[in-house]
């Protein structure tokens, strides 16, 4: 019987804690970009899945992806209502407790769906988001989850593709980007965009909310190493780093072609570093890291920039930045991944393993598809029973008043209603 | 009596004040506001986008005085609100029927 390590324990404890605490912080990276009416529409479609994602994983999901796998395909339900998850480790984490585990990837499972909602701000139906948010966490999240990370086809088990991804860049970033982007063709654009300047109501908040985004990372990426251990400093050095550089990486084109580097700018540049080392951490140097973080930024804010002209209105940059960020990292994974940080991962095409690059795109492109079929299906179907998109008053009122008959800031600081 | 409202830049608005004082105006209301005339907007960036901002900030000072003492009330306004730069704003002059102070019921110039 493996032991259980009260290093490794405290660590993915604490690391499930931070990844928690990245949900709220992305309602306020996203809350602060939109319109005031529809900031708690906004907060709520990403603190909502802390609800909804974590009841839905407990009695299903956790199983469907980490569950004993079922033709490399999808975990089974021996862990369904989270039976049997208790004190003694999963064969997934051998030196912490089954719960602990569990509890860690709970967290990831609640971010991925929430980070979708971006991309289609200020116009999806309540309703809508919470059929599309179920059913896309059991039937999309969980079995990407299981082939890279749960024991299938495209991780380290026997005749797995062996593709790398240390703390979910396809399962997470490119699934919920791809995904972001099905929504957003699906549901169409906001009324008035692009002609009527949308502007960011609070700009401190989207700052505030990126910074948390940064702060969970570590809990993300370092808690990935399933221990307390030197993989773990190197993935929480590389995330920071990555960070950095995608700062720079975005502000400096930003400061050459508009005269003027953002707060803005430097907040998204930032996640988009968060993203794209988000599948190397583990695997890599910190001079690679800086490379990844600054090619994370630097192709994202070229994308970002390439929107107007692409047509259709992510309107967070969901897109841009997960989904873009999202390639970058999990290519670059292939090219400076070294067993020499992480004996458990393997060499990438600078260290003499050009086919790693190849099992990094089979890994992308899989992810790609399924993903984004699979939601297309689910906003078909979504749409045909409850709707997908407010009526046009609610989306001209806004989502606070029409979703959740609530006001977010009051001129008089409500000092003015009455009960009726 | 008159209404003399000045639409001024916001950081003027404790020069205006204090050379309102002065002259002896007692009370004022301000407003935030926004607005655009020959200063027109500015451009703001956000993610690579540019957006041409045409509601400039302002701050609007109502204040109302006796006929008598206009010409003060807006000389000292026109001093203090002075910058030389577009975009220091306009001043509006409007006859006033009548005031009430709700407290005492007092009107006219009593109430002022």
């Amino acid at each position: 019987m493996p032991e259980i390590d009260t290093g490794d324990t405290a660590w993915i404890l604490t690391s499930a804690a931070l990844v928690m605490f990245m949900t709220p912080g992305l309602a306020l990276f996203y809350g602060g970009l939109v319109r005031s009416k529809n900031v708690l529409g906004t907060y709520m479609q990403s603190f909502f899945a802390l609800g909804l994602v974590s009841i839905l994983f407990m009695m299903f999901g956790y199983t469907l992806g980490f569950g004993s796998d079922v033709g490399s395909i999808i975990g089974g339900l021996d862990f369904a209502f989270l039976k049997n998850v208790g004190a003694e480790p999963s064969p997934l984490a051998p030196t912490v407790p089954h719960s602990v585990y569990m509890i860690f990837q709970m967290m990831f499972a609640v971010i991925t769906p929430a980070l979708i909602t971006g991309a289609v701000a200020e116009r999806m139906k309540f309703k809508g988001y919470v059929m599309f948010m179920a059913l896309w966490s059991i039937l999309i999240y969980s079995p990407v989850a299981h082939w890279v990370w749960g024991g299938g086809w495209l991780g380290f088990s026997e005749g797995g593709v062996a593709a790398l991804d240390f703390a979910g860049g396809t399962v997470v970033h490119i699934n919920a980007g791809i995904a972001a982007l099905a929504c957003i063709i699906y549901i169409g654009k906001r009324k008035g965009y692009p002609h009527d300047a949308i502007r960011p109501h609070n700009v401190p908040m989207v700052i505030l909310g990126a910074s948390i985004l940064w702060f969970g990372w570590f809990g993300f990426n370092g808690g990935s190493a399933l221990g307390a251990n030197g993989v773990a400093g190197s993935a929480f050095v590389a995330t920071h780093l990555g960070a950095a550089a995608a700062m720079l990486g975005w502000l400096i084109p930003e400061w050459i072609q508009h005269k003027t580097p953002t707060t803005i700018g430097a907040a998204t540049g930032a996640v988009a570093g968060l993203v794209a080392i988000t599948p190397a951490a583990g695997f890599v140097e910190p001079w690679a890291a800086v490379l990844i973080g600054f090619a994370g930024g630097l192709v994202c804010y070229m994308f970002v920039a390439l929107k107007p002209k692409l047509g259709y209105d992510d309107s967070l940059d969901v897109v841009g930045v997960h989904f873009v960020g999202g390639i970058v990292g999990a290519l670059l994974t292939g090219v400076f991944a070294t067993t020499a940080i992480n004996a458990g991962g393997a060499d990438g095409l600078l260290y003499g393993n050009p086919g790693q690059v190849v099992k990094q795109l089979v890994a992308v492109v899989a992810t790609i598809a399924y993903s984004f079929i699979g939601s297309m299906i689910i906003l078909f179907v979504t749409d045909k029973v409850v709707g997908v998109r407010v009526s046009e008053d609610d989306e001209m009122i806004g989502l606070d008043l029409s979703q959740h008959s609530e006001t977010a800031y009051t001129a008089e600081g409500g000092a003015t209603a009455s009960h009726g | 009596m008159k209404m003399v409202s000045a639409i001024v830049k916001p950081f003027k608005l404790e020069e205006v004040k204090e050379a309102l004082r002065v002259v002896g105006i007692q009370g004022m209301t301000v407003t935030e506001t926004r607005g655009f005339g020959r200063q027109r907007g500015h451009t703001e960036v956000y993610r690579g986008s540019e957006y041409q901002v045409d509601f400039v900030p302002k701050v609007k000072v109502d204040v109302i005085c006796d006929d008598d003492q206009l010409s003060q009330v807006v000389d000292a306004i026109m001093t203090a609100a002075r910058t030389g730069k577009i975009g220091d704003g306009k001043i509006f002059v409007l006859p006033v029927e009548q005031v009430y102070r709700i407290r005492t019921g007092e009107m006219g110039p009593d109430a002022l």
